[in-house]
């Protein structure tokens, strides 16, 4: 699996072959407070970058989660239905909400990598 | 004051507001009045009213009178009820957020569902608010209503569907003809609205409506006006409803000439998180102890403004604890009880209604409301009935046209068998008067 | 810690439980009412049904079998129930409420007996109109009233609360557009210091919302607001006086640019009880105002409603109100349901009957009893109190808007708390252990961890004066680094904080009995 890639909207991209694990970043995570519950696609939509791709809410916000890149969705992880506090706890492992089959991986490899999305961070 | 906030009159706080816009006088309407002044005055304009007591009452058609028992209207004018708000401080609310907790619990019960909210405003805007949910839980854009539900309710239905782009279709009032509603599913359809018992009382097995709309990935909308019907009729969730609203004024609140009332909304837990509203949940406090709160309000407007399930604010909370309060003291073998005496009666008046001559009873299968077809015009002939005294039921032109001819009368358990022997005299006088059917 | 996005912590810290079962001096502790064995119980007296029993005629299959899983008890142990869970609210009546924005003012018992009559309380909305014209009057009545007052030519009555006047006039505004071919207008400005229901309500009809900017002194920017007015704006939503408790200085050329963008001003009447008997909206230029029934007319709040929303409409919208209407004529009065005459073009119906009866009562019997010098006095006392409390607290605290006076109540932000590890929850939360319901918090969402604190008119300068002690010790304390006493609190209410995070995860909205949950689990 390639290195994560980051969005501006706090969403982490894993790339392995053309399957593209999604998830969201420790940072947004935090700012969130505690997940109580996300609801993660469909297996088998189609979407395009920018579309929505997830919800996650915690006590007091909710947030649309939008696909960093365009793709099918090929699994949903499920368990958080039962387990949300796993994104507070491994937001850029265990926590992760769907992966894509991606249609260009060339629009993954455009997204911030680690040391340019700690950079943006240090802008907020 | 003044001097502390340093100013010298109480106009200078209003100096924001521009001169054009200012009023130096006082608006033109009379100065304050005494106490004694607004009761006379208020007790002048009540008594231009004929209250249900005090007439042979058989009005229903959504609104219904009970007798509420006194101890409901004394417990719901606590201090610490009456004067609260919203329960935003759960740790100096939790009278209301237990009271909120039971009373989902109880409507659940009613409704043979799993999950209910904490109120809504009524029955009718519920109603709406159950289309609005079936649309976004199937992300389909159209509902389709039987000929049994109340027309108040289709039409507050519509306006709100229309608001959001939901289209609506709906069959003509028809008296035993839920089913045929079955005709207007199609791919596109979100949710069914049936009502049973419906707006002509007739009561209905709606699960094979059900089992159509979930073949066609539509879900079924149960609706009931009569609340107190569920303690002798299956429920909706017995009969398949994925999401069963109700007008709970039967129970606990009383006819106010139609509000404040009390809407009851439940659900399948699969929808929970779809579901408008408030919803009380339970939790613990720092100490470990069982509390409650209102939880999942990330779906409220407060919240996802511009994203939320609906743009509702309140829920119905005085009226809920009326309902859960004198659902507490029914309790199920009240509630059966009750239930039961309803349905004798209506049987009783059915019975006895049909031996007027030129009337035909044509509700097949009721609860406690049937509809009565009369050979004269039924809004001339209740005018009538009303002259004599009588509040003889609701003509169906009130609610919708066509049918003029349909009279729909209610029996409860406040209805004597003088009362529906004096019904049958002035029904049979008042018919045998030629002027009233020429 | 677990935090929302502006800043409020959601879960407490767990402590030790100094919990005995029982009861704490005049508290009684009380369980659900499903768990007081009452599975066989009625506290109802019927009559005997006998004979017309047997049997439900041509049921059949339609009677329900099972049981329904409801408790029920006794008259006795009913009143005792819910008197002991009443002991766990606080109330109005039994102190200052300061709820900004909610407009928590004394309820009169007056009205209560009044809506109680039994002519207004035991008549059915679709009885013979002939034996209702009292009611229908009344309704006419607290129309023309309402109509006066806000110097508009027409009211819808029956939305149930001010969510619902918003939809309602919201429609009306979609209506008129519609009709003058103006259908194309889809998008509604909102201030971002509006109450969450304006954007809920816009986006509900269909309304892409448009924030407007604020300005340095709290107030809708005209500059920003002239930027984003255009062809394709319906409306604007203003709050006014404004929810940062400051009246819209620049009010008349709001309203002079929207409706030369062709667009129509909806403004959310929630703070009219700032303005009543001295400001007319109709003179400001709004097309549109729900007036909250429950809040400037005082009918009781009720834990949650109901409450009532009439909606005001100028002339340009007036065709297009909710059936149905009263309409008065030689016959007396009668309910019109459905357009008559040709100029009338009503959306639709907001909900069945006509609206929220027993409030129209309460309404009109405060009406009559302050008439139009007492209205007029309840604005300026409201404003006068809100005042006091600011200038009472400012050196201590900051207010967001310091120049200048407010209207109904006052706002601080939470600067003066940096440094001391106190948040505006905890500071609220301790609010409770001296007595008070807090303050609304974290709202208008334009001030960092605002509170914003309306006392009403009807509170008496000796209960505001015990309020501003109670708020400048806290104050005090938490300025001395007494963190640790606020983030504890409450200590004196029925519970400790209650843990959110908790309630949202793992919701548990019904009882239901221990066997079945075992059940459910496995």
């Amino acid at each position: 699996m390639s290195e994560l890639r980051f969005t501006k909207d706090h969403e982490w991209v894993a790339l392995d072959g053309d399957v593209a694990t999604i998830g969201i970043t420790a940072y947004a995570a935090d700012q969130l407070g505690d997940v109580v519950f996300v609801e993660v696609p469909e297996v088998g939509k189609t979407v395009k970058a920018g579309d929505g791709l997830a919800v996650v809410e915690s006590v007091k916000a909710a947030s649309d989660v939008y696909a960093p890149v365009g793709g099918e969705v090929v699994a949903a992880n499920t368990e958080l239905g039962d387990s949300p506090e796993t994104v507070n706890a491994v937001p850029e492992a265990g926590g992760w909400f769907a992966k894509l089959k991606v249609a260009d991986p060339a629009e993954v490899a455009a997204l911030m990598d680690r040391a340019a999305y700690e950079d943006f961070l240090q802008t907020l | 004051m003044l001097g502390v906030i340093g100013v010298d009159h109480v106009d200078q706080l209003f100096v924001d507001v521009p001169q054009a816009a200012r009023r130096e006088g006082p608006v033109d309407l009379p100065r304050h009045a005494g106490e004694l002044e607004v009761e006379r005055e208020l007790n002048q304009l009540a008594g231009k009213n004929r209250s249900a007591g005090s007439a042979p009452f058989f009005c229903g058609a959504g609104a219904y009178r009970h007798h509420v028992p006194a101890t409901v209207d004394h417990l719901i004018q606590r201090s610490e009820f009456l004067t609260s708000y919203t329960p935003y401080q759960p740790e100096i609310a939790q009278g209301t957020l237990q009271m909120l907790f039971e009373f989902q619990t109880q409507v659940a019960a009613l409704t043979g569902m799993d999950v209910a909210n904490a109120s809504l405003y009524d029955g009718s805007t519920a109603t709406g608010e159950a289309v609005m949910m079936a649309a976004r839980v199937t992300r389909r854009s159209k509902a389709v209503f039987s000929g049994g539900v109340h027309p108040h309710y289709i039409e507050t239905s519509e306006t709100l569907a229309h608001a959001a782009g939901v289209s609506t279709a709906k069959l003509p009032p028809a008296v035993d003809a839920e089913a045929a509603v079955i005709n207007l599913i199609d791919a596109d359809t979100a949710c069914v609205v049936v009502q049973t018992p419906n707006v002509f009382g007739t009561v209905t097995d709606v699960s094979k409506i059900a089992e159509a709309a979930h073949a066609a990935g539509a879900l079924l909308v149960v609706v009931t006006t009569e609340a107190v019907s569920y303690g002798l009729l299956k429920s909706p969730g017995e009969m398949g409803a994925d999401i069963a609203v109700a007008e709970g004024q039967s129970i606990g609140v009383g006819l106010n000439f139609g509000g404040p009332y009390v809407g009851l909304f439940a659900t399948r837990d699969k929808f929970v998180r779809q579901m408008p509203g408030r919803l009380c949940g339970e939790t613990v406090d720092a100490e470990g102890r069982r509390g409650f709160v209102l939880t999942l309000s990330t779906r409220e407007q407060h919240i996802r403004r511009d994203k939320a399930t609906s743009n509702i604010c309140t829920n119905s909370g005085l009226c809920a604890l009326a309902f859960s309060i004198h659902m507490t003291l029914l309790g199920e073998v009240g509630l059966r009880r009750l239930a039961a005496i309803n349905h004798a009666k209506a049987r009783r008046l059915a019975k006895v209604v049909a031996t007027v001559p030129g009337v035909e009873v044509l509700t097949p299968r009721y609860f406690n409301e049937i509809a009565v077809r009369l050979p004269a015009p039924a809004a001339r002939v209740v005018e009538a009935l009303a002259q004599g005294g009588m509040l003889a039921g609701v003509p169906f032109s009130r609610l919708a046209p066509g049918m003029d001819d349909v009279v729909l009368l209610a029996a409860t358990e406040t209805t004597s068998d003088a009362d529906i022997d004096l019904l049958r005299l002035a029904l049979t006088k008042v018919l045998a008067a030629k002027e009233l059917t020429q | 810690m677990s935090m929302n996005s502006v800043g409020r912590p959601t879960r407490p810290e767990a402590v030790e439980s100094g919990y005995q079962p029982g009861g704490r001096g005049l508290l009684q502790d009380e369980p659900l009412l499903f768990e007081l064995d009452g599975w066989d119980k009625t506290g109802v007296d019927l009559a005997d049904v006998g004979d017309d029993l047997a049997g439900f005629d041509g049921l059949g299959g339609l009677v329900r079998s099972g049981p329904i899983g409801l408790p029920g008890l006794s008259e006795p142990e009913t009143v005792r129930h819910y008197v002991r869970l009443s002991q766990k609210n606080h109330a109005i009546d039994l102190a200052i409420y300061p709820l900004g924005s909610c407009t928590m003012k004394h309820n009169p018992r007056l009205n209560e007996k009044m809506a109680r009559l039994p002519g207004f309380a035991d008549i059915h909305p679709l009885q013979p109109q002939s034996t209702v014209q009292g009611a229908l009057g009344l309704m006419d009545r607290l129309a023309h009233w309402l109509k006066t007052l806000t110097g508009m030519p027409a009211v819808a009555l029956t939305p149930k609360a001010g969510a619902h006047g918003e939809l309602c006039g919201l429609l009306a505004i979609r209506a008129a557009h519609e009709a003058k071919g103006q259908g194309h207008r889809k998008t509604v400005l909102a201030p971002t210091s509006a109450h969450g229901t304006n954007p809920a309500t816009a986006a509900f009809c269909g309304y892409t919302v448009v924030e407007i900017a604020q300005t340095a002194d709290g107030r809708v920017d005209l500059a920003d607001l002239e930027a984003k007015l255009g062809d394709h704006v319906a409306a604007i939503m203003v709050t006014n006086p404004n929810t940062c408790g400051l009246f819209e200085r620049d009010i008349l050329e709001i309203s002079r640019l929207t409706h030369a963008a062709g667009a129509y001003f909806y403004c959310d009447g929630a703070n009219f009880n700032a303005i009543v008997g001295r400001v007319r909206p109709g003179d400001l230029g709004v097309d549109a105002m729900h007036i909250n029934l429950h809040k400037t007319f005082s009918t009781p709040h009720g834990g949650g409603g109901p409450g009532a929303g009439p909606v005001v409409l100028s002339a340009a919208l007036a065709a297009y109100a909710p059936t149905p209407w009263v309409v008065h004529d030689d016959d007396g009065f009668r309910l019109q349901e459905t357009p008559e005459a040709e100029a009338e073009a009503a959306f639709g119906r907001m909900c069945a009957f006509h609206g929220q009866m027993g409030m129209y009562v309460r309404a009109y019997a405060y009406m009559l009893s302050h008439g139009a010098d007492g209205l007029k006095q309840v604005a300026e006392d409201a404003v006068l109190n809100a005042n006091y409390l600011k200038a009472r607290l400012s050196d201590l605290m900051s207010p967001a808007f310091p120049d200048g006076p407010c209207m109904h109540e006052a706002l601080f932000d939470d600067s003066w708390l940096e440094g001391t590890g106190v948040t505006t929850l905890d500071f609220a939360k301790a609010m409770i252990d001296e007595g008070f319901h807090p303050m609304t918090m974290y709202f208008p969402l334009v001030v960092h961890g605002a509170m914003l604190i309306e006392p009403t008119e009807t509170e008496p300068k000796q209960e505001l004066d015990r309020f501003v002690e109670a708020m400048r010790r806290l104050a005090t304390a938490a300025k001395a680094g007494e963190a640790e006493r606020f983030r504890a609190a409450p200590v004196m209410a029925p519970l400790r904080r209650l843990d959110e995070t908790l309630a949202a995860r793992k919701p548990r909205l019904r009882w239901a009995p221990v066997a079945a949950e075992a059940q459910a689990a496995e």
